[in-house]
């Protein structure tokens, strides 16, 4: 069976593409790309698809997600995130490893590697640094590596021993393995729930510092720098930390950061009125520290833009804001949104996102990527820029049904996502369908 | 315009005029304490519930007489005795209380916000009574209430608020009304105790009390708790005393005719001295007189949409 789609706008960097394109699937691979206006490729027996000149990207990769399974299946599964992230135009999500019990072992490994084998979406799990994610004693790397974890980390509950840090890097540095850190100092964030400024004074909430996040980015590029390990910086969300991470890379030391679409679009302003689906860690920043994040982004100096996809269930997030858990579910506005409120204003340009979203995760995780090219797996994401709807995440297809962008009116929305030439997700018809 | 509001949260968005509207009328409530029977017909048939999730006494009295002396009917719940030990949200609690005919949900917690959630999500009026450390409107209201009765006028007064303005809702309360009537707002305090930014809503902050009081036309000394002792946030309850304390001394230096106040309960001893807590410039008493005043004027602008004027009578 042969899927031809028919003139779309290509988007990617590192290949030579024509303006306007027809794609031929075919055996689960890309079989040909030629010019919509001058190739010829139609078949009568192939099932054919008019894009009408929507956006075709490579399947995006998110490499920051919490799918919650096992142990915290009331929140999400592998199954429904797989949705989520299909709605979302993900292909690949890279799941944290704060599930219980911890993957801080090769069986969890292999229970997670089960349950991604059964949908369609490439599950990737991560391990923890330390058993338990207590940050006291290393977890057994060696067989994590063993069992294809794509890096390490505590997400969530920060490694606080530095001497810990620094044996986790030497030791993850033997396995080509990357150390992903939550940086947060916890003495210093002291139970806070949202940025520590202007708005945290009026509105009484317990304030989280920036530096609590700073600390920590300085700390753990001395470790890289001592160690020689990958570091890469999860979440970045200050202006001060972006510029310690460009020393660091200026310096030549291993490091690459990741930002969220929610530190690029919203800040601490946003808490105003207590919506719990505001809280987030680390949590909405100032407007300067926003604004700092999205013009690195133009600047190369932000490698990667991850959801921190962190579903919670409704009884969760509701109630005061000091009670709700903290997390955002972004993987099914996190395309719409970056187009929405930087590509539509020309702060981000499509070809930059599919480095952040694609090729530079892909890189940092080692993950071997080819871009839109003949005879690659087929993993594509269809963007229609013109679709109107506006975000309710009661239709989301995640079980966290809590977003800070809720009534946020959008022009653009993910149209088809393809995994290995099947279609998993579309968006045609008048309900979107999750085809597996 | 204050009839219109559905709740009352705060002093942030309540602009001068309407805090104003509220002082008058708790002026005319005040008249009612003199009379031989101080009680008016005004909220009969209305339905008054205290939602009470941290320890009060005088907070939750002072509203209890309030809607009592008004005619309303009134239920009191706190934590201990209700169903929230049994896990009940505040939520489920408050609606518990509205379908059995609540029409005001005077409501305190620990948590920011709180009083918001319940409006947000209930039809009874709810009437903030302390959110953590976020507001605590009727407490700024009967403070300033106090301040207006000795001077006639807010504007261009110079009030300062002494102590651990970062976890106060008094202060944040008092802040804000005291702005939207354009006296002059000083903070004093260390600075482990005044919340980042504070500088940006208007105020001026010292960090020494003796240059702090100087000119100021009242005081308002808030209540030091030891936690924040424990939590590192200044080295000793000595230490503050000498520092920040009232003491005979700094009273003498303020003007002749300015007033202490203290929005209770006081640590004699600490934040103020015995001989100023029941010296010649404290309103002490009077603030919680007034208290029960502020806030049967807030229960009847807010349940007033179809209560009759003349019911005040």
């Amino acid at each position: 069976m042969r899927t031809l789609l028919k003139n779309c706008t290509p988007v990617d960097p590192k290949n030579e593409l024509p303006d306007r394109a027809d794609i031929l699937l075919e055996d689960g691979q890309i079989a040909k790309i030629t010019n919509s206006q001058t190739g010829k490729n139609n078949n009568q027996n192939d099932k054919t698809l008019d894009l009408k000149g929507a956006m075709l990207l490579p399947g995006l990769i998110d490499m920051h997600a919490h799918f919650r399974e096992p142990g915290f299946e009331e929140k999400e599964t592998i199954r429904t995130g797989s949705e989520a992230a299909a709605a979302g135009g993900f292909t690949t999500v890279v799941v944290m490893p704060n599930t219980r019990p911890v993957a801080d072992n090769p069986a969890t490994i292999e229970l997670i590697k089960a349950r991604a084998a059964e949908v369609p979406v490439d599950v990737k799990p991560l391990g923890s640094i330390t058993k338990g994610s207590a940050g006291n004693e290393l977890a057994e790397i060696g067989f994590l590596a063993q069992s294809g974890v794509l890096g390490l980390t505590d997400d969530g509950q920060p490694v606080m021993n530095s001497e810990v840090m620094r044996r986790a890097m030497e030791y993850a540095s033997d396995f080509n393995l990357p150390i992903i850190s939550h940086c947060e100092d916890l003495k210093l964030a002291a139970e806070g729930v949202m940025h520590e400024g202007y708005y945290s004074s009026i509105l009484g909430l317990k304030p989280i510092p920036a530096a609590a996040e700073e600390i920590m980015i300085a700390r753990d590029i001395a470790l890289a720098e001592l160690t020689g390990a990958s570091l890469h910086i999860a979440h970045l969300s200050t202006k001060r930390g972006l510029e310690m991470v460009l020393e660091a890379i200026n310096k030549g030391i291993k490091v690459t950061a990741e930002v969220t679409p929610h530190h690029l679009t919203l800040n601490d302003k946003a808490v105003l009125g207590y919506d719990t689906a505001t809280k987030v860690n680390p949590p909405l920043r100032s407007e300067e520290d926003r604004q700092a994040l999205q013009q690195a982004l133009k600047e190369d100096e932000i490698a990667v833009i991850a959801t921190d996809h962190a579903p919670h269930t409704i009884e969760e997030k509701m109630g005061t804001f000091d009670s709700a858990a903290f997390g955002i579910s972004g993987l099914e506005t996190a395309v719409a949104v970056l187009h929405e409120d930087l590509i539509s204003q020309q702060k981000l340009h499509w070809d930059k996102l599919v480095e952040l979203m694609y090729y530079n995760p892909a890189e940092i995780l080692q993950l071997e990527v080819e871009g839109l090219k003949e005879g690659t797996p087929a993993d594509l994401t269809v963007f229609n820029p013109k679709k109107k709807w506006q975000i309710d995440p009661g239709k989301f297809k995640s079980l966290g049904k809590h977003s800070p962008y809720a009534g946020k009116d959008c022009t653009g929305k993910i149209l088809l996502t393809i995994k290995e030439g099947q279609i998993i997700y579309d968006d045609r018809g008048d309900e979107a369908e999750i085809l597996y | 315009m204050l009839k219109q509001r559905k709740d009352f949260l705060g002093l942030y968005d309540v602009p001068g005029e309407d805090i104003k509207e509220i002082l008058t009328t708790a002026q005319s409530m005040k008249d009612i304490f003199t009379r031989s029977i101080k009680k008016v017909p005004t909220l009969r048939g209305k339905t008054v519930v205290n939602l009470f999730f941290e320890p009060s006494t005088r907070t939750k009295s002072s509203f209890d007489l309030a809607a009592k002396r008004l005619s309303a009917d009134v239920m009191s719940i706190s934590k201990k005795s209700s169903s929230v030990v049994k896990g009940e949200t505040l939520l489920d609690t408050a609606r518990t209380m509205e379908r059995m005919g609540a029409d005001i949900v005077v409501v305190r917690h620990s948590h920011p916000g709180a009083a918001r959630y319940l409006a947000n999500n209930l039809q009874a009026a709810v009437l903030n009574a302390g959110d953590g450390a976020h507001a605590h409107p009727t407490q700024g209201l009967l403070d300033i209430y106090t301040i207006w009765e000795k001077f006639g006028e807010i504007k261009g007064k110079k009030v300062l608020i002494i102590g651990d303005i970062a976890h106060s809702r008094v202060a944040r309360s008092n802040i804000w009304g005291l702005l939207n009537l354009g006296a002059e707002v000083r903070v004093c305090g260390p600075s482990t105790l005044i919340p980042n930014r504070l500088e940006k809503t208007g105020v001026k902050i010292y960090n020494n009390i003796d240059r702090a009081i100087e000119d100021v036309d009242a005081i308002n000394i808030l209540r030091i708790q030891l936690e924040r002792q424990e939590s590192g946030l200044f080295p000793s309850l000595r230490e503050y005393r000498f520092l920040y304390g009232i003491n005979e001394e700094r009273q003498n230096n303020l003007k002749e005719e300015a007033l202490v106040m203290h929005p209770g309960p006081m640590n004699r001893g600490v934040e103020i001295e015995s001989s100023v807590a029941d010296g010649r410039k404290a309103v002490i008493n009077e603030q919680v007189t007034n208290g029960v005043a502020i806030r049967m004027a807030l229960l009847y602008l807010l349940a007033g949409k179809e209560v009759q004027h003349e019911n005040l009578a």
